[in-house]
């Protein structure tokens, strides 16, 4: 069977959601093969984590320069992988950095790309959602390996344990891919909470919320729940919450399992970054606003009174 | 310092967009078609550095005849000229055909700097600056929420998922930019009446050197199948709050097995 490879995204030591997606959806295509890309050191303690998605080799590229520079680097090593192994597809997540890792691999094996992609068959016929959630699309690669981009929280991911190998990878590099110099990283306290974009709920708010203190209220709900906590972008824009949790277009695409949406009135723009998550929860005090069009279950209420109420509620019942 | 900026129309992301039946293409005739959002922050963002710095500010654009329009629009901003890529052959064209045809025309161009979007809003590709990139040789600083510039050297703060990176690299470079960067200005009366005395090049695949069986139909890398639209998401239950609203909300997500 030929080897799928997938690109491993981790954080801190631990293997990030999307990339179990990946994992699982790369066995019912082939052979998983996992790619870690870093500094040295990072591949060892993710192996077994792989190793439970079913990786059955783990190739480590690993190099300070890889981790000094910015995206060209991986794109290259990575780039060296497929020519040596010839897999039967590439799978790499759809963040930022997962895209652009798959824009330059594109260029340098002029092979065709696909981003956010839901779905990937056998036969390499990939789904992908576009236009804001509205619209299905079904699309090939046609020159190339499918080499696509797979949107987090697109499918569950489920274990079957393999222990895989360990390879390292040896990454001749160019100049040009040492142009880019990273030289500081910096992490915004985000807390405890899930990632916004692995959360399985998330609650939001909006400009309803009214101020920066009051989303302790949407805080407060989203903790009892485990969840993440995201913003409408006239919420970032007042300054009611830091911008990297806007969802929408210009910001996060979720796909939870539950999304709750207070005082949000559900702009075309908010809904691009959330209509697929799987059920919808509306608090909002106009009956007309538009986000009670696709909500399952809709609350017109004030939020002040509605969501503590909630939080109260949720903690008299545990 | 050469500035070009990178400028896609787009379909409105405010309305409803579709593919075409018939080949499976953005539909543009029936969509309002404007300047992708993106862009208009990464325009601000060379016309701020061509008033610290000076130099020249010039607009890019692959796209049919009505993307002149868009043009217009981003000239009346400020720039000083545009170059418009258009020819027929480009019906049907992917994002790693734009890139060539794109790469091409920036080398015409040899700026020090490409100021681009961070995606555009009807693929959401993130693609093409790093694609650019690749094909010139450019550094490229993408993601920005700030950009500095001293001399040659660039200096970019990068959002990332946890926070931000800081960047650097020296021209000549690509740098994409997120709406976090600034805040983009409206054309003046008078920018909109000298933007029609622009001088605005357009440049078919021949007068760049593109063969035109690279790029379209012909030299597509992947291909639509078929398109669907999203079974629209159908209202649920909705209750009005009277004093029991946040109770009723919980009943809900026990039910549902949240709670
Ligand atoms: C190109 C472009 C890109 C964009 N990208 C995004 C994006 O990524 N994400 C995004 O979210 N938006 C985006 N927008 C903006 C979008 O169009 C809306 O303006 C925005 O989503 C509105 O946010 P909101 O729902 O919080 O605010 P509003 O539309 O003002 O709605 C606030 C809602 O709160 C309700 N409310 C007020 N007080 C209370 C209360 N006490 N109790 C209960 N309900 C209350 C109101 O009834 C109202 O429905 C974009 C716009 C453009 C043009
Ligand atoms: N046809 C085009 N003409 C000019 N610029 C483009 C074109 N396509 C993409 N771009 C630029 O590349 C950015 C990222 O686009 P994308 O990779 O499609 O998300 C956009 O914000 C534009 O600045």
């Amino acid at each position: 069977m030929a080897e799928v490879l997938v690109v491993v995204e981790s954080s801190g030591g631990t293997v990030k959601k999307v990339t179990l997606e990946m994992l699982t959806l790369a066995r019912s295509l082939g052979e998983p093969a996992a790619v870690v890309l870093g500094a040295p050191g990072t591949a060892a303690p993710l192996v077994d984590k792989l190793g439970e998605y079913g990786a059955v080799k783990v190739y480590a590229a690993e190099s300070t320069e890889i981790d000094e520079h910015l995206v060209a680097p991986k794109a290259t090593a990575l780039a060296q992988l497929v020519k040596a192994v010839s897999p039967a597809a590439v799978l790499i997540g759809s963040t930022q950095e997962g895209k652009e890792i798959a824009g330059r691999l594109a260029v340098k094996l002029d092979n065709g790309v696909l981003t956010d992609v839901v779905e990937l068959a056998a036969d390499g016929t990939a789904t992908q959602v576009a236009f804001a959630g509205s619209t299905i699309v079904k699309s090939k690669v046609t020159k190339g390996l499918p080499l696509v981009t797979v949107r987090p929280n697109s499918l569950t991911p489920s274990p079957a344990a393999a222990s895989p190998s360990m390879e390292p990878v040896e990454v001749a590099l160019a100049d040009t891919d040492k142009l880019a110099v990273v030289t500081k990283r910096v992490a915004e306290a985000k807390g405890a909470r899930p990632e916004l974009t692995e959360a399985s709920i998330v609650v939001s708010g909006g400009r309803g919320v009214a101020s920066a203190e009051n989303f302790k209220i949407i805080e407060e709900l989203a903790d009892l729940l485990g969840a993440a906590v995201g913003a409408s972008r006239a919420a970032t824009d007042s300054g009611f919450y830091p911008h990297a949790f806007q969802v929408g277009q210009t910001g996060k695409t979720v796909s939870p399992q539950l999304y709750i949406a207070v005082g949000i009135s559900g702009a075309i723009q908010h809904r691009a970054g959330m209509q697929t998550s799987k059920t919808i929860v509306a608090v909002n005090k106009d009956t007309e606003a538009p986000i009670f069009e696709l909500a399952d279950f809709g609350v017109v209420g004030d939020l002040n009174q509605v969501v503590p109420q909630a939080s109260e509620e949720i903690r008299k019942r545990r | 310092m050469k500035i070009v900026v990178l400028v896609k129309q787009v379909p409105d992301s405010g309305a409803e967009r579709n593919l075409r039946a018939d080949d499976n293409t953005v539909d543009r005739a029936s969509a309002n078609n404007v300047i992708n959002e993106m862009d208009e922050y990464a325009i601000e963002e060379a016309l701020r550095l061509q008033e610290a710095h000076g130099g020249e500010v010039t607009v890019l654009t692959m796209g049919p005849e009505r993307a002149a329009e868009s043009i217009r629009k981003a000239l009346s901003m400020g720039p000083d000229g545009a170059v418009h890529v258009i020819d027929d052959a480009l019906a049907g064209t992917d994002a790693l055909g734009t890139s060539k045809v794109l790469a091409a025309a920036i080398s015409e161009l040899a700026p020090d700097l490409v100021i681009s979007g961070a995606e555009s809003t009807d693929a959401r590709g993130q693609v093409m600056p790093h694609m650019l990139a690749e094909r010139l040789g450019f550094a490229a600083l993408t993601g920005a929420r700030k950009l500095t510039v001293e001399g040659s050297q660039l200096t970019v703060e990068r959002q990332t998922e946890e926070g931000y990176e800081v960047v650097t690299a020296a021209t000549p470079a690509i740098v994409s930019v997120w709406d976090t960067i600034n805040e983009p200005r409206y054309p003046s009366f008078k920018g909109i009446m000298a933007a029609k005395k622009k001088p605005v090049a357009t440049k078919s695949l021949a007068d760049l050197g593109v063969a035109a069986d690279q790029v379209g139909w012909a030299g597509a890398a992947t291909t639509v199948l078929s398109h669907s639209k999203r079974p629209a998401r159908s209202a649920g239950q909705k209750v009005a709050d009277s004093g029991e609203g946040g109770v009723a909300l919980v009943d809900y997500l026990s039910s549902e097995k949240f709670v």
